[in-house]
């Protein structure tokens, strides 16, 4: 397009005209395009449809979804390749196939939700939140099935314990694999690696046999295994934060006379600042979730007691376990109360954590993006200062700012 | 530590400490005898001595891989961080030998600033912070710390343009803007030298004439150091030119060290000719 650089401008009619360059991104998808690939599907679908009930007598959901999909391919392909070029038609083959994988991905998670709010909801009321087991007698036909606040208040003492024993680990483990060094380096790292790969329940024998043998069972016992669970994975988390924070940080610490513990704590660590958050959510996300290290270590019990040094203790995913165990339905239900309650437990933490990663004084890249359009001469924000109403549209800043922005190691 | 530098320019900031200003400047000299240095068993300079004055810009000039970095990196003992780094040699600052087993790598590097090629202002600090990390990082303790910022970037020429965003982070300042505020940075602990390496190599030429500019006008008040490719820019920044070279897998020396004028007008060697005039490298 660009061939009149150079020579002298002809005037406007003159003009070679512009090619039409089609992009085949989905988001650029025109209603065309999206009525053909709503065809393409629905005509699949007749065609195996057709196939299965009235032709043969196959059945079964599975059996249509498998021979579904590659008929949709193969006649979404057909009909791009009668309206378009080859080219289009393999892009949008294949974007289809990486969607579809997408897709299938996302599958069981939305399942798994949709699942446990479906059997948990029902049984989640105020009553529920607000009371122990204390008292519940398994008898068939009784609908008092007690609550979940034992065992809500149980695994948050235990997670909070095990974070406190376990991040600050975790951290100082990957700041010594990753900016420390020593001897020790990898045999260090090949023990985290060791240890991420240790099944959860070998944690809790061995705090079984050290901790709980002498002392009993308790909360603090079930936070030292799944201390010993989160260990591996914030390290690693951490470690590879750690490795993306530029190098030119470090020298540049290191020039201004920072020794080496300053380095780390005012510039490697504040840099990998959200990818820190992410790795130890991760952590703290895996541990929560543990139930067969908590066997052996809390126990579980029906009343609620609050002191995780003393007795046993009840976790979420503990009572969820010994509730669909038992015979009577009431009680199977308060189980998936109990998995719901966690479930949403793991969403408040990751939601908090964000939010406190990301509300940072004038970082994020939109906060970048208005600081530089800001020192832009001639940009929107003087034209206003000028009194001149000027609309932009905001999108056009947003594209541009990958283009002019070499070097962005904030984030991470 | 038993033996501290003379030039105790960084804590002028503290109120009442003791100051050693020669001449109302704070600028020392830096002078190395017998440099060499190795990357394990390689060595990559060998016997360089070079007198870098006070309030004067020196430029090392050469090919690439000549060593001219790595000698930049033994003047404020950056050098050593690097794991298989070996170094034999004395860097008196002022006559003191930074290398002395009693003087802290950290003492040195807070008398001796260092700007890197690619900008690298901490992202994660605002401007402000950016230009009070030095501080920061030594324990300096200030009560006028607004007056230090504003001071800084005035220096480095980038008070007018940020005055008003210095809350904003300093990754997002532009490419050259960044680079003043590494300056800036460098600058706030009033260090005695002020080395560069290859400080406008990632930037665009307008920036380039503003980050000389800024050199030309500091160099009253600091001994500039600069390690550059580009001939024009040691013609238009430095008073002395040190040229450097390596040839056939040799370690790197120096072939010819004059005042800038008479490196690029008359130089003695004919290596240096054929360099300074295009003819290799």
């Amino acid at each position: 397009m660009a061939m009149e650089g150079g020579q002298k401008l002809p005037n406007a009619k003159q003009l070679p005209q512009k090619l039409t360059i089609t992009r085949f991104k989905p988001r650029e998808f025109k209603p065309l395009d999206i009525l053909i690939l709503l065809v393409s599907l629905a005509s699949s679908f007749s065609i195996v449809w057709i196939v299965f009930t009235q032709l043969t007598l196959l059945s079964g959901a599975l059996g249509f979804v498998v021979l579904w999909l590659p008929i949709f391919l193969v006649m979404y392909w057909f009909v791009n390749r009668q309206l378009f070029t080859r080219q289009v038609a393999v892009d949008r083959l294949i974007g289809s196939l990486v969607s579809l994988g997408a897709l299938l991905m996302m599958l069981p998670l939305v399942l798994l939700t949709i699942f446990v709010f479906q059997r948990g909801i029902p049984q989640l009321t105020w009553h529920v939140l607000t009371h122990t087991q204390q008292g519940v007698v398994l008898t068939p036909g009784s609908h008092d099935t007690g609550g979940v606040l034992h065992a809500l208040v149980g695994t948050l003492e235990q997670v909070a314990l095990a974070a406190c024993f376990g991040i600050p680990a975790a951290v100082l483990t990957a700041i010594f694999i990753n900016e420390v060094k020593g001897p020790l380096t990898k045999s260090v790292r090949v023990v985290i690696t060791a240890m991420s790969g240790t099944p959860a329940i070998v944690a809790g024998v061995f705090i079984y046999s050290v901790w709980v043998t002498r002392f009993g069972y308790s909360g603090f016992a079930g936070s030292l295994a799944l201390a010993i669970i989160l260990l591996p994975t914030v390290t690693r988390g951490t470690e590879e934060v750690l490795k993306v924070v530029h190098n030119d940080l470090r020298e540049a610490s290191m020039a201004m006379a920072a020794p080496e513990w300053r380095t780390v704590w005012s510039v490697v660590l504040p840099t990998a600042r959200s990818g820190l958050v992410t790795s130890i959510l991760l952590g703290l996300a895996v541990s929560i979730g543990e139930t067969a290290p908590l066997i052996m270590t809390i126990f579980g019990n029906q009343v609620l007691n609050t002191n995780p040094f003393v007795d046993p203790q009840m976790a979420l995913s503990l009572l969820s376990y010994k509730q669909i165990k038992l015979p009577i339905q009431s009680q199977i239900d308060l189980g998936y109360t109990s998995a719901l309650v966690l479930f949403l437990l793991v969403f408040t933490v990751f939601v908090l954590a964000r939010l406190l990663s990301g509300g940072r004084r004038g970082g994020g890249a939109r906060a970048k993006l208005i600081a530089r359009i800001r020192q832009t001469p001639g940009s929107v924000f003087e034209e206003r200062a000028r009194g001149n109403s000027i609309e932009y549209e905001s999108e056009l800043y947003e594209d541009a700012l990958p283009l002019e922005h070499p070097g962005d190691t904030n984030h991470v | 530590m038993s033996k501290e530098i003379t030039v105790d320019n960084a804590s002028l900031m503290s109120s009442g400490a003791p100051t050693l200003r020669v001449d109302g400047v704070t600028a020392a000299e830096i002078h190395a005898k017998g440099v060499h240095a190795w990357f394990g068993e390689r060595l990559v300079l060998e016997n360089v001595d070079l007198v870098m004055e006070r309030t004067k810009v020196t430029a090392l000039i050469g090919p690439s891989g000549c060593g001219k970095s790595t000698f930049l990196r033994i003047l404020n003992r950056m050098h050593e961080i690097v794991p298989s780094a070996a170094l034999a040699g004395r860097v008196e600052l002022d006559g003191e030998n930074i290398y002395d087993p009693d003087q802290r790598a950290a003492t040195v590097r807070r008398h001796i600033g260092m700007v890197f090629q690619r900008p690298n202002p901490f992202p994660a600090m605002s401007v402000k912070d950016n230009v009070l990390a030095g501080l920061r990082f030594n324990k300096i303790r200030s009560a006028h710390k607004d007056d230090i910022v504003e001071e800084a970037l005035t220096k480095a020429g980038l008070w007018s343009e940020v005055r008003d965003r210095l809350g904003n982070l300093g990754g997002a300042l532009s490419g050259g803007q960044q680079q003043r505020l590494c300056i800036a940075r460098a600058l706030a602990v009033k260090p005695a030298v002020l080395l560069m390496d290859e400080p406008c190599s990632a930037l665009d030429p307008g920036s380039t004439l503003r980050i000389e500019q800024t050199i030309k006008e500091i160099a009253s008040e600091v001994t500039v150091v600069i390690v550059t490719h580009n001939m024009q820019q040691a013609l238009r920044v430095s008073d002395t030119t040190a040229f450097f070279l390596a040839q056939d897998g040799n370690p790197g020396y120096i072939v010819e060290t004059a005042t800038t004028k008479q490196i690029f007008e008359n130089p003695s060697d004919p290596r240096t000719a054929d360099y300074v005039n295009g003819r290799f490298g």
